[in-house]
């Protein structure tokens, strides 16, 4: 049966639970940091982050990583994913990590092309 | 171990096959199956919503500067602090649905229906906090006019720099004017309600007070978005063509016309499954009373449910980041 054991560990076993109910609540306020520390950069936005790297702002690349990084909890701990087969992890993981950054490729490729087509000159900024 | 196994497994689990695929119940695969589909529509919402942004890069709204709102703190600028309560709400509303898929594991009836029970309310507060700040972002705070080329002019007081809304500056004329019913014409000519203001009243107003400057969509490299001199927004003013107040799905105050869009699609697409996973919990919270899967012997219905309400919360980690953070 499925989950008739849990594996009792987050972050590469630096931490051991031992019970199932203590992990949820780890994970719980290792969630609410990470959100309280993108809320908190969020609404200060310090100067040195708003920096472009990689045609985005540095804040941006932050938000974002954090965002996966708490996807990867919710799924694992919460959903139960750590205690699947490999092959069930992949079968989910890969096939969405495959599909959306296909999508996300080509949309954002080619909603900057029309940025660049329109700002150079084809139609101008219309008061 | 510390969790302990329900005890039916081996003949029943097995799928019509005779076997079991990934070692999973059927139900519970058919459920991975749906949320991996539904996190690509999802996907391909915040996709498009990225594409309408980079092709307006340099005039889309600062998502700042509309969510400003939270409850009993009338007039302070109180930017994304209600959006984090919103997330928080739902984190924990998914720990205590993690807490009674645990519960279920040990088979302890009285505590699977206390959590089931703490997770529905969570789900409510939620459903309820996005209902207030849609009313709000609908009403909207400031107002603004539109050009003949659709773009905002928003008006700013250039000593102090805050907004400043219609109704402070707008000089009220006696106006004839009055919205056009169905009742009083040709039965299917109709119009939408009418702006507090016409647009003469707000030109008018506007040119009477030397304070005010107008802010418009376009972003400058720091990120704020440019506001014009005093002098070039006597000028500009004068190509207003329609008062818009607060948003709907044709124009909105913030700015872009998409953005309304993108808000009202995306946010209410997440509140309607959001909605149904509150109605689901429901009925599950009343079979788990009545004892039903005390009686099947193992509460695995409650760790489907839970999946679809985790996911739920996943999809907001997301909506959240990309909608009022990025």
């Amino acid at each position: 049966m499925e989950n008739s054991t849990h594996k009792l560990e987050i972050f590469r076993g630096l931490l051991k639970f031992k019970s199932n109910e203590q992990k949820i609540w780890a994970v719980l306020l290792f969630l609410s940091i990470v959100t309280t520390i993108e809320v908190a950069l969020g609404i200060s936005k310090p100067e040195i982050l708003m920096n472009t790297f990689l045609s985005a702002k540095i804040i941006n690349w932050i938000f974002i990583i954090l965002t996966l990084v708490k996807a990867y909890y919710i799924a694992w701990d919460f959903m139960h994913l750590r205690d699947e087969k490999s092959g069930l992890q992949a079968s989910i993981v890969i096939t969405l990590l495959f599909l959306i950054a296909y999508l996300v490729f080509i949309l954002l490729v080619e909603g900057n092309y029309i940025y660049d087509v329109i700002y150079e000159g084809f139609v101008s900024w219309n008061f | 171990m510390s969790s302990t196994i329900s005890t039916t497994i081996e003949e029943e689990d097995l799928w019509d096959g005779g076997k079991r695929p990934f070692k999973a119940g059927y139900g519970k695969l058919m459920m991975w199956f749906f949320i991996v589909s539904d996190a690509l529509t999802f996907s391909g919402f915040l996709v498009a919503y990225g594409f309408s942004r980079f092709k307006n890069i340099d005039s889309w709204p600062i998502a700042d500067e509309v969510f400003t709102h939270f409850p009993f703190l009338h007039g302070i600028d109180a930017p994304m602090y209600y959006v984090a309560l919103m997330t928080f709400i739902l984190i924990f509303s998914s720990v205590t649905m993690v807490l009674a898929v645990d519960a279920g594991h040990h088979m302890q009836k009285e505590k699977v229906a206390f959590y089931m029970l703490l997770t529905i309310i969570g789900g409510a507060i939620f459903v309820g906090s996005q209902a207030w700040e849609w009313s709000n972002f609908i009403r909207g705070e400031y107002g603004a006019v539109e050009t003949t080329g659709g773009q905002i002019f928003q008006f700013v007081n250039e000593k102090t720099d805050k907004r400043v809304a219609l109704k402070d500056f707008a000089i009220s004329g006696p106006s004839d004017r009055f919205q056009h019913q169905i009742n009083d014409g040709v039965w299917y000519s109709y119009e939408a309600t009418l702006p507090s203001y016409t647009v003469q009243e707000v030109i008018s107003g506007f040119n009477s007070n030397p304070n005010l400057i107008i802010k418009t969509e376009k972003i400058d490299e720091k990120g704020h978005k440019i506001k014009l001199s005093r002098e070039e927004s006597l000028q500009k003013i004068t190509q207003a063509k329609n008062v818009v107040e607060g948003a709907n799905l044709v124009r909105n105050e913030y700015g872009n016309r998409l953005f309304a869009d993108f808000f009202f699609f995306i946010t209410g697409f997440h509140g309607f499954h959001v909605f149904s996973g509150v109605i689901i919990n429901i009925i599950i919270f009343f079979n788990v009373l009545i004892g039903t899967y005390e009686r099947r012997g193992h509460y695995q219905m409650i760790e489907k449910v839970g999946l679809y309400w985790h996911f739920v919360d996943l999809v907001w980690v997301f909506v959240f980041t990309f909608f009022y953070l990025v």
